[in-house]
């Protein structure tokens, strides 16, 4: 796979505040990059800087081997995390209107098919529900028949149901062989439409890779779920002494218990004569990933 | 500069602003409602005192018929006299004294002048020599009618440039536009043309609705008006634009388009004649678009003045947009 972007040693300041630090990546052609990261990490400010919407302090972004010019305007598609439409106007409007400001545009009916946007053509965008506009703000962000397109943090706010509709659209997208470069505070979403994903914090990368591929990485572990109660909370005191878990954490419901041998735990459990009625076992996620390299729970 | 993106911007404005029907609404019903106000207002008995002007009142000489009450005087200059005589003509003024020479002129069709010759001659004034203007009443709503229009423009000019443009920064509009080709020119250009034909169809709308309802005095060209309303509600909208270069919040823009508007709406003789004002306030009202418009609005209307007369209130206005145009587009900033 060739590269479609390349970014070398990207910074951006904000007075005292280090923005985005020294980031270097490449973003292949066909890919969907995901940056992940907590409020502050830099992702939207390196974003944006992607999208030419910000011009960086240093450092370098070069599309196709060529520096960003107001050509790249041309191939990027761009759903900011938060954009309002002009008033009174209806979404077909919306869609004219966007589509009149490029030179080269794609088929506008297929785009309407492709976002489900046919139900609500003739409405106020003013009037649309958060799933309705996002796909909207998609359908925008397609107009151009981009060859790269930048989704902000795209599903924020929607309901799973709305959700799970616009992963649908994107990998629709994914299918025509598109760039996706997507942030996101939702692990699942990454893990769900990403074939690589960068995790930011403090304006640097902290770890790159694909979403298993860090998995396994950084885990060769489980985790097993049993749910609190002070009878638990006793007995695995003194269990922990004798090595139970790598790593017990207790939530407010439930202890999780961190293990690379679940027979030999579930057998000290047992020995112990607690209850395994309501024991579950998980693998390790993105969550657990963020948590262990940042020390923070991705949505706080 | 690409047409297509210029166009497409400038439909998706003109919509927005027509199907606001409530905005569109009280664009066309404030003017009116301000015009017929002040037509009821001054219309009546309520005006019992007469008005006389006077040129060279020197305090020795006085005749008796200073002494009559409810009747108004008026220093008038050398200089004025021209002015004070068309007042005459128009019945601002029911007489007009000239003590050195022993003259005073009336309005024939004028009741208030007749009656005041009758007393002049029966008070140390019968030797006076009587010089007859003939025109019709200007009433005050006449009078108004020209600035209450520049008025209008004003406040649909700074508010729907400024503000809007202010709105889109805030809330992302602006933004979203800038992530495409379209340019900065192309889409201020949008908003100049779209608000500059919506507030021309909309003060052609008044000004026929007010003419058709309570009639006014037009003695000039249409053509001549056309272009100084064309040119200031221009000079105006480049003025909103310095307000949306670069303000970020609502509120801010709504204070300085306040500390814009107010002035203008006082100072620039739209209400009362600033003749009375002192001469520092004249000359700055002065910088005001507003103050063109007005002043060259009611000599076309009321006098039917020439290009030639307004001239020099074509050219300020053109200079100051000019002027506004720049630093609106200079300043520009997307986010």
């Amino acid at each position: 796979m060739s590269s479609i972007l390349q970014v070398k040693q990207l910074y951006k300041h904000f007075d005292r505040l280090k923005a985005v630090n020294g980031v270097s990546f490449e973003v292949d052609e066909g890919m969907c990059l995901g940056l992940l990261g907590p409020n502050g990490a830099g992702k939207t400010t390196t974003v944006e800087m992607l999208e030419a919407i910000k011009a960086p302090d240093r450092g370098s972004i070069q599309y196709r081997g060529m520096p960003l010019s107001e050509e790249f305007k041309n191939k990027a598609g761009i759903m900011f995390q938060s954009t309002a439409l002009q008033d009174f106007i209806t979404v077909r409007e919306s869609l004219e209107l966007f589509q009149r400001l490029y030179p080269k545009v794609s088929d506008l009916e297929q785009i309407i098919e492709d976002c489900a946007l046919g139900d609500f053509l003739d409405q106020d965008t003013a009037k649309l529900s958060g799933g309705q506009r996002q796909r909207v703000l998609l359908a925008i962000a397609l107009v151009n028949d981009p060859d790269i397109i930048f989704l902000d943090e795209p599903t924020t706010g929607l309901d799973p149901q709305a959700r799970h509709n616009f992963w649908r659209l994107i990998h629709k997208i994914k299918q025509k062989n598109k760039t996706i470069v997507l942030t996101t505070h939702y692990m699942d979403e990454a893990y769900e439409l990403c074939d690589k994903i960068i995790i930011m914090d403090h304006g640097e990368i902290i770890a790159e890779g694909s979403p298993r591929d860090l998995l396994s990485k950084h885990f060769n572990d489980v985790v097993i779920k049993l749910q609190r109660s002070d009878e638990l909370d006793l007995k695995l005191v003194s269990l922990e002494g004798r090595g139970i878990s790598e790593g017990i954490t207790r939530h407010e419901s439930w202890i999780e218990m961190q293990t690379s041998d679940v027979n030999q735990t579930v057998k000290q459990l047992l020995a112990a004569e607690i209850s395994l009625s309501s024991l579950q076992i998980r693998e390790r996620t993105l969550d657990d990933l963020f948590l262990e390299l940042t020390g923070k729970d991705l949505r706080a | 500069m690409r047409w297509k993106r210029f166009l497409s911007v400038l439909k998706a404005r003109d919509r927005e602003f027509v199907r606001d029907r409530s905005a569109l609404a009280w664009n066309i019903i404030f003017p009116l409602l301000i015009i017929f106000g002040f037509a009821y207002a001054f219309t009546g008995d309520q005006l019992d005192q007469y008005k006389v002007g006077v040129i060279h009142q020197p305090e020795e000489d006085r005749i008796s018929f200073y002494s009559t009450e409810y009747i108004h005087f008026i220093d008038i200059s050398e200089l004025e006299k021209t002015v004070a005589i068309n007042k005459v003509k128009r019945h601002q003024l029911d007489m007009l004294l000239d003590m050195n020479k022993k003259r005073f002129w009336i309005n024939d069709s004028s009741p208030a002048g007749y009656m005041l010759e009758k007393v002049l001659a029966g008070s140390g004034g019968e030797n006076y020599q009587k010089q007859r203007v003939q025109g019709e009443q200007v009433r005050y709503v006449d009078w108004l009618i020209p600035g209450v229009l520049g008025m209008n423009m004003m406040f649909s000019a700074l508010f729907g440039v400024g503000y809007v443009v202010v709105r889109y920064r805030k809330n992302g509009v602006l933004k979203r536009l800038k992530a495409t080709p379209l340019s900065a020119l192309e889409f201020l250009s949008a908003q100049v043309v779209s608000r500059l034909w919506l507030i021309m169809a909309i003060t052609s709308a008044v000004f026929i609705g007010c003419y058709l309802l309570i009639g006014f005095s037009m003695v000039g060209s249409y053509l001549n008006l056309f272009l100084v309303y064309t040119l200031g509600a221009f000079s105006m909208i480049c003025m909103g634009l310095i307000v949306a270069a670069r303000v970020k919040s609502e509120e801010m823009a709504g204070g300085l388009l306040n500390m814009m508007s107010w002035p203008m709406m006082f100072l620039s003789g739209v209400w009362f004649s600033l003749e009375g004002l002192h001469p520092w306030v004249q000359k700055l009202a002065l910088i005001f678009p507003l103050t063109h418009i007005t002043q060259a609005a009611r000599v076309i209307m009321l006098d039917g003045a020439g290009l030639l007369a307004i001239l020099p209130n074509l050219a300020a206005l053109l200079i100051m947009s000019i002027i506004f145009l720049l630093l609106g587009v200079l300043l520009f900033r997307w986010e």
